[in-house]
């Protein structure tokens, strides 16, 4: 047999039906959905007098408008009330578990995917969520979907879809300290740019990627959308077996034993090859921070922005400048000491426990600089009883930042917790477009560490200077 | 979905690059259950004004642009979030097709599914049709899907990629769901297979 890359093998276990000249029908395994993206393609199923194929393989949690204020949690507005009841009564309807708010497994659903142990490496898991990338870090082909292909898939446990190309992007070497996967993902974008790994899947390679912990591996692929590939992938290896081994849903007993030796099959063999590659040096990468209005905008924290004239094409040049004017940015100046208002530690990018740890560090034994308001929000219920258990909320109240509740909060500023207009922030999320974080606010993103620098010093601040006094 | 064959109108000119699905359609009005009625939000931070009142500088705005079922976007179009509210919010204003250099994948497959056409076409040929349509706001534009060409400008002459699939699809108004639940039976028997 020819050998095969990862997503190959991924792809061939589950195609059903490839006809000429028509995209092949592929099986899901794992359906994810959420309160946002469900509600219509419910609503066509009714309209068709269709039942859910497999509610058994579909699991529904609410994430994006429930609340975080641990004081009171009360949902933003009767719009999106309805929208989670929707989603409730749809779940009974139909027979789908779901993970309602104030349920004690509720949390992002990319955070309780892995975490109650429905995302496993060779799966083929989608949801209507671009960030559904994130489940490729367990050797799973997961990508985001439209509400149409939601629909599609409750329908008949299968969608449509062309065969993606292959790019790896092998990260070799060893980061230095200060440095994270979060950095790995934001050199990518930058390297790149947002649409430059479009209508590919990524395979991320190299000692770099095997020596992340698989919090840091889901950071690196939840973002592989901000380079315009729906789907990131690593080879599942001891790591992800580890993570995996003993969670809810995870094979038990002998069936742990089968499913291991099925999983080891699944890496890149020897000789296959990608239609693209790009390398990442791990050695000479520093904290990285963007400062335009999408996430391919950065630059290492020790960098000045591009001076206008430094860009390629006048198109190039007028979306830049267009950036920084909304940032209200000069070109040619570094952003390290750039003032700041808010910082968000959170969202399915870094939201997990390893973050939350990476974050308390600096937070311990300091203070909140004055003015600046800080949200902590774990990723789920089981991540923040962990961090409590540790801990690691005393140091975040203690340092003057807001310990909150598990949901998408600040990423996407629909349930309430949002950037006012003008506001800066550093947040651990995964964009930074116009308006993402509140109608009017500027978005710098970065790393945990990063984040919680800025939150200490009031201002863009390399993490380093503060892990080395 | 509504059939899509042949399409002559003019053209509102959006240059910007990257433009993503949070401009497109921004996140707090994905709380709505129906997807009907989103065309309202469409470009809702660029479009209105602080008091609500529309912004005159957006080419939303301008007169020139009602009426018009062409949209010429820049590179990378619909970048971001797989959110079909998207879609439902261009076509809820009226377009029809959208002319770029490129699309992001998750914005170029909701799409499809909605009769909204994504029509790639070369950097050349896009300097051409975005300087033309702002020279003059009436130009006409024709984007034909059977032979897969976009004409106009008395001389200009280029086609666009499309599978074959999508545009059967449009072409005919066939939706894909229907397609899909045709292979009931080789689902099934891959499920009984696999356990």
């Amino acid at each position: 047999m020819e050998p095969r890359t990862l997503f190959q093998k991924v792809w061939d276990d589950h195609v059903v039906v490839q006809e000429p000249e028509r995209p092949a029908v592929l099986y899901i395994d794992l359906h994810l959905i959420h309160e946002v993206t469900s509600p219509q393609a419910f609503t066509g199923l009714r309209e068709r007098g269709i039942k859910v194929r497999r509610p058994d393989k579909t699991v529904a949690t609410m994430d994006h408008s429930t609340p975080t204020d641990p004081r009171a949690l009360k949902v933003i507005d009767d719009q999106a009330k309805v929208q989670l009841a929707m989603l409730e009564s749809n779940c009974e309807e139909f027979g789908i578990q779901c993970y309602s708010l104030g349920d004690s497994r509720n949390g992002i659903v990319h955070v309780i995917g892995p975490e109650r142990g429905f995302t496993q490496p060779g799966k083929t898991i989608v949801c209507g969520d671009s960030h559904t990338s994130t489940h490729g870090a367990f050797g799973a082909l997961a990508f985001g979907i439209g509400t149409s292909e939601v629909e599609h898939v409750l329908a008949t446990q299968c969608l449509l879809q062309r065969k993606p190309k292959t790019l790896e992007v092998r990260v070799e070497g060893k980061l230095m300290p200060g440095v994270t996967a979060k950095d790995i993902i934001l050199a990518l974008c930058a390297k790149i740019g947002t649409g430059g790994a479009t209508g590919y899947v990524i395979e991320y390679t190299g000692s770099a990627i095997e020596n992340l912990d698989m919090d840091g591996r889901m950071t690196v692929c939840n973002m592989s959308i901000e380079a315009g590939a729906r789907a990131g992938m690593i080879a599942p290896d001891e790591t992800a077996f580890a993570y995996l081994d003993g969670r809810e849903f995870a094979p038990k007993g002998a069936d742990w034993d089968a499913a291991v030796e099925r999983w080891k099959q699944l890496r890149t063999d020897e000789g296959a090859t990608y239609d693209k590659t790009v390398i990442i040096d791990a050695n000479k990468l520093e904290p990285m921070i963007t400062y335009g209005t999408n996430p391919g905008m950065g630059m290492g924290i020790s960098e000045s922005m591009p001076a206008a004239n430094a860009l390629d094409s006048g198109s190039q040049r007028a979306a830049y400048e267009k950036a920084l004017r909304y940032m209200d940015l000069e070109p040619g100046q570094p952003l390290a000491g750039q003032k700041i208002d808010v910082v968000f530690i959170g969202s399915c990018t870094n939201s997990r426990i390893s973050d939350l740890r990476l974050a308390a560090g600096v937070f311990s034994g300091r203070k909140v600089a004055k003015g600046v308001r800080t949200l902590v929000v774990p990723g789920s219920h089981d991540i923040k009883k962990q961090a409590e258990a540790e801990g690691l909320d005393r140091i975040f109240k203690e340092a003057g930042a807001e310990w909150r509740e598990p949901g998408c909060s600040m990423c996407i500023a629909m349930n309430g917790d949002n950037l006012e207009p003008g506001q800066y922030a550093v947040s651990t999320s995964n964009r930074n477009f116009e308006g993402r974080q509140g109608k009017g606010g500027r978005t710098f993103l970065a790393s945990p560490l990063t984040a919680a620098a800025a939150a200490i010093t009031g201002e863009v601040t390399d993490p380093r200077s503060l892990l080395l006094s | 979905m509504a059939k899509f064959t042949t399409l002559t109108s003019h053209a509102v000119p959006l240059p910007a690059e990257n433009v993503d699905t949070d401009q497109i359609i921004p996140a707090r009005f994905l709380k709505v259950t129906d997807k009907h009625g989103l065309g309202d939000s469409l470009f809702c931070d660029w479009r209105y004004l602080k008091d609500g009142s529309p912004n005159p500088e957006f080419v939303l705005n301008e007169p020139a642009s009602q009426g018009a079922q062409i949209l010429i976007a820049g590179d990378n179009f619909g970048s971001g979030s797989s959110r079909e509210h998207a879609p439902w919010a261009l076509v809820g204003w009226g377009f029809r097709a959208i002319v770029s250099t490129g699309f992001a994948d998750i914005f170029k497959s909701n799409s499809l599914k909605n009769g909204l056409l994504p029509v790639e076409v070369s950097p050349e040929v896009h300097k051409r049709l975005m300087d033309a349509v702002q020279h003059d706001r009436t130009t006409q534009i024709t984007i034909d899907l059977l032979t897969q060409s976009v004409t106009g400008l008395g001389s200009l002459e280029a086609t666009f990629p499309i599978d074959e699939f999508s545009k059967h699809c449009l072409l005919e108004g066939i939706d894909q769901l229907g397609y899909l639940l045709s292979f009931d039976e080789q689902i099934t028997k891959y499920e009984q297979q696999r356990t």
